[in-house]
């Protein structure tokens, strides 16, 4: 029971170099994986593959040994680094939330968001309160794996052991696999159960 | 207002309201339903001096108005916006023809969002800007200290990686000539080696006599290149302590909730406190923190604490700090 990305290789188009090569990288569920690696390396772009946004130019990404479903709300969800360029700005809130299924009254409560919130538009919400509606919106969906790409270097600290306890608890629960890519190697060594350092391995 | 000498920038009772239009709260289930035109204030009271030479590092929970703040200084806010208070800069009045004059070419902003880059320009000529002549060898300087690579100035900002807008963007504002720069989290998405780089060009700036207000969450960072650091709690400031002060540890605070951000860092204990920031329509009377704070008592409920000097620092709290 795995997500695994086998030896890929990716490029935006024929004329750039590799900007994933033979990258091979696999999270068990109930795992929580950090993974490391220098701005510009391809972090984002890997998180993409995993989630299904993009597909490799070569290798392939297994979802207990299948490849991702094409149909579907996908079982891999990705959580995105800016949260303002991840919601539809002219969706209010509470159509953003119930995009991924009908809306619970102890999800509201669990991530902070005020009932007020849920009337208002993308740009009327700071930075990290649009980040605790995407990542209500990623759980709610019934995913197995998340991929979070450093979903809480927008928020305040408290906040951050907020979401994070929220998302760890849920994860635990259901049982799921979770990839963390971040910069915080003090917060990598509290929540991962295994860390990779992707600019040593290639 | 009273001036004191030499301060760069002055803040005093700073609030900021945004008109809007909300349903009427008792009529929200009645057919007769209507809209009402409310202010919301989202900063009360606010205070921060900000002195030449100095990083001021804003700390302070998500949605505390720390964006919000860096506007009104440059006079950005849109149009459904109201300030009151008092801004001075150099000693003089901030007026928003003073605004217009001095953003952009005295006081720099590093902007928040990597959306703010012109999706249309290529970064090189976007980093140089209007200036003439071209400050084409500073920027090569600054992007090498960065560590971007050579062919990022024909790039276009979509080519970029989170951390790559990030470094342009603090480019923008370290090429300027600004005495004030806001930096308006600059470090997220940047590796650990190349924020150290950002903060220590700030500090070389601050060194030179100009002054930087960084607001940022990794407090940790800051601290390390801050003098001074304003705690921001639901839009107003609720401590201003040394630098010095965060890595002495919780007891060197002198504000319940500076003590909760320490606890709440993740080589500190990871502990989050219960309860969440009030939202600016629903704020408590009394104490803004009270509703969360481990030590409230009856009066915190009742009245909005003075701001008081302890310890060099200035808190907004009625305790006697030792707990």
């Amino acid at each position: 029971m795995s997500l695994e990305a086998k030896n890929i290789y990716f490029r935006y188009n024929k004329k750039q170099s590799w900007i994933l090569e033979n990258c091979t990288l696999s999270v068990e569920k109930g795992e929580c994986l950090a993974v490391f690696a220098p701005s510009g390396y391809g972090k984002t772009t890997l998180a993409m593959l995993l989630s299904g946004y993009l597909k490799p130019v070569e290798g392939q990404i297994l979802l207990e040994n299948k490849p991702l479903p094409k149909k579907g709300v996908c079982p891999v969800q990705l959580i995105c680094q800016h949260p303002e360029k991840a919601v539809n700005p002219r969706w209010r809130m509470k159509q953003v939330l119930e995009e991924s299924g009908t809306l619970h009254k102890d999800v509201l409560g669990a991530f902070g968001i005020e009932r007020a919130w849920l009337d208002r538009f993308p740009r009327e919400l700071s930075g990290g309160e649009l980040q605790r509606f995407c990542v209500a919106r990623a759980l709610m969906s019934g995913a197995d794996y998340l991929i979070c790409d450093e979903i809480s270097t927008m928020l305040d600290v408290i906040t951050q052991a907020q979401i994070w306890k929220v998302v760890l608890a849920e994860a635990a629960k259901r049982n799921m696999g979770i990839v963390a890519i971040t910069h915080n190697k003090n917060l990598a060594q509290r929540i991962a159960t295994r860390i990779i350092d992707l600019s040593h391995s290639v | 207002m009273e001036q004191k000498n030499g301060t760069l920038l002055e803040i005093h009772d700073l609030s900021v309201s945004f008109r809007m239009y909300d349903y009427d709260e008792f009529r929200h289930n009645d057919i007769r339903r209507r809209l009402k035109q409310t202010d919301l204030q989202v900063i009360s009271d606010l205070h921060l001096i900000v002195n030449p030479g100095e990083i001021v590092a804003v700390a302070g929970s998500s949605g505390s108005g720390k964006s919000l703040l860096a506007s009104a200084i440059l006079g950005i806010l849109p149009d459904n916006a109201t300030v009151r208070g008092h801004l001075h800069y150099k000693g003089e009045e901030m007026t928003a023809a003073r605004q217009r004059q001095l953003r952009g070419t005295e006081i720099a902003l590093v902007p928040q969002s990597v959306a703010f880059l012109d999706p249309l320009m290529k970064v090189g000529a976007q980093v140089d800007g209007h200036r003439r002549p071209r400050q084409t060898e500073r920027r090569k300087s600054l992007f090498q200290r960065f560590g971007l690579p050579d062919k990022t100035p024909q790039l276009y900002p979509f080519q970029l990686s989170g951390g790559m807008a990030r470094r342009v963007l603090v480019s923008t504002a370290l090429i300027s000539e600004a005495q004030l720069i806001i930096a308006d989290e600059p470090t997220p998405g940047m590796s650990l080696n190349q924020a150290l780089e950002a903060l220590r060009l700030f500090r070389e700036m601050a060194d030179e006599g100009k002054a930087v207000i960084l607001i940022t969450h990794d407090i940790d960072l800051a601290i390390e290149f801050a003098d001074r650091v304003a705690v921001f709690y639901a839009g107003t400031t609720v401590e201003t302590a040394f630098a010095s002060d965060f890595k002495s540890g919780p007891d060197a605070l002198r504000h319940p909730y500076s003590k909760a951000l320490w606890n709440a860092l993740p080589q500190n204990g990871f502990l989050p406190i219960e309860g969440f920031q009030p939202y600016a329509g629903n704020l408590p009377g009394g104490c803004l923190f009270a509703p969360r704070c481990p030590y409230k008592t009856p009066q915190c409920i009742a009245e909005i604490p003075p701001i008081r000097e302890v310890r060099g620092g200035e808190v907004r709290c009625q305790h006697e700090m030792n707990f």
